[in-house]
């Protein structure tokens, strides 16, 4: 599944154009990202929690040549899904489409 | 941000979206990407990242709280790894923030 099947969706559910169903789907997109860079936890009940955590600068190495370098401290995106979504994939429900 | 302030989000954003379609669309959208996950498919969003499922293989776990050995059934779980573009996107207002400090 991808952007274009999405798309097709909200254009199925409701009575927008292809051209506002795909805008509306980045707009969507768009405030998730810009939550998420705010720092902020995005929650979708049903579906699951995308959380934004810290990871400390640490040294490695080049796994190529060995060569010692550091490793910034950066962001990362966590997503844990909900008990249901967990369930839903556990199990290969198909009840709730 | 909840499901519902996201809703509310989409609205205030475009004009031309009825509440009803808003709520539709948004609910909509992830029941569609949880079936997909349950059937066990990939989803793939440019720049956002990809969900799939994994197997998790049968062990021996332990109950946590009494030691006990209980059998964990193999089982598949959903998961998300964030696309190229967000992990840039997310460290690029990290950076701004953290140069203040070195």
């Amino acid at each position: 599944m991808t952007k274009v099947d999405l798309v097709d969706l909200i254009y199925e559910r409701t009575g927008s154009s292809k051209k506002e169903a795909a805008e509306v789907f980045e707009a969507i997109l768009a405030i998730i990202r810009e939550s998420l860079c705010r720092g902020e936890k995005v929650k979708i009940s049903g579906f699951g929690t995308f959380a934004v955590n810290r990871k400390r600068a640490r040294r490695g190495r080049n796994p190529q040549t060995g060569d010692p370098i550091i490793i910034d401290d950066r962001r990362v995106l966590s997503f844990k899904p909900s008990q249901v979504l967990k369930e839903m994939v556990a199990s290969g429900d198909k009840t709730r489409s | 941000m909840t499901k519902r302030e996201l809703i509310e989000e989409l609205l205030a954003r475009r004009a031309q979206i009825s509440r009803h379609d808003s709520e539709t669309t948004v609910n909509a959208l992830f029941e569609a990407m949880a079936t997909v996950l349950a059937r066990g498919d990939r989803i793939e969003l440019r720049g956002f990242g990809s969900f799939g499922v994994k197997q998790r293989r049968a062990r021996q776990g332990r109950n946590p709280k009494t030691g006990a050995t209980v059998a964990v059934e193999a089982k598949r779980v959903p998961f998300f790894r964030a696309g190229k573009e967000l992990r840039i996107e997310l460290n690029g207002k990290a950076r701004d923030r953290s140069s203040q400090s070195g």
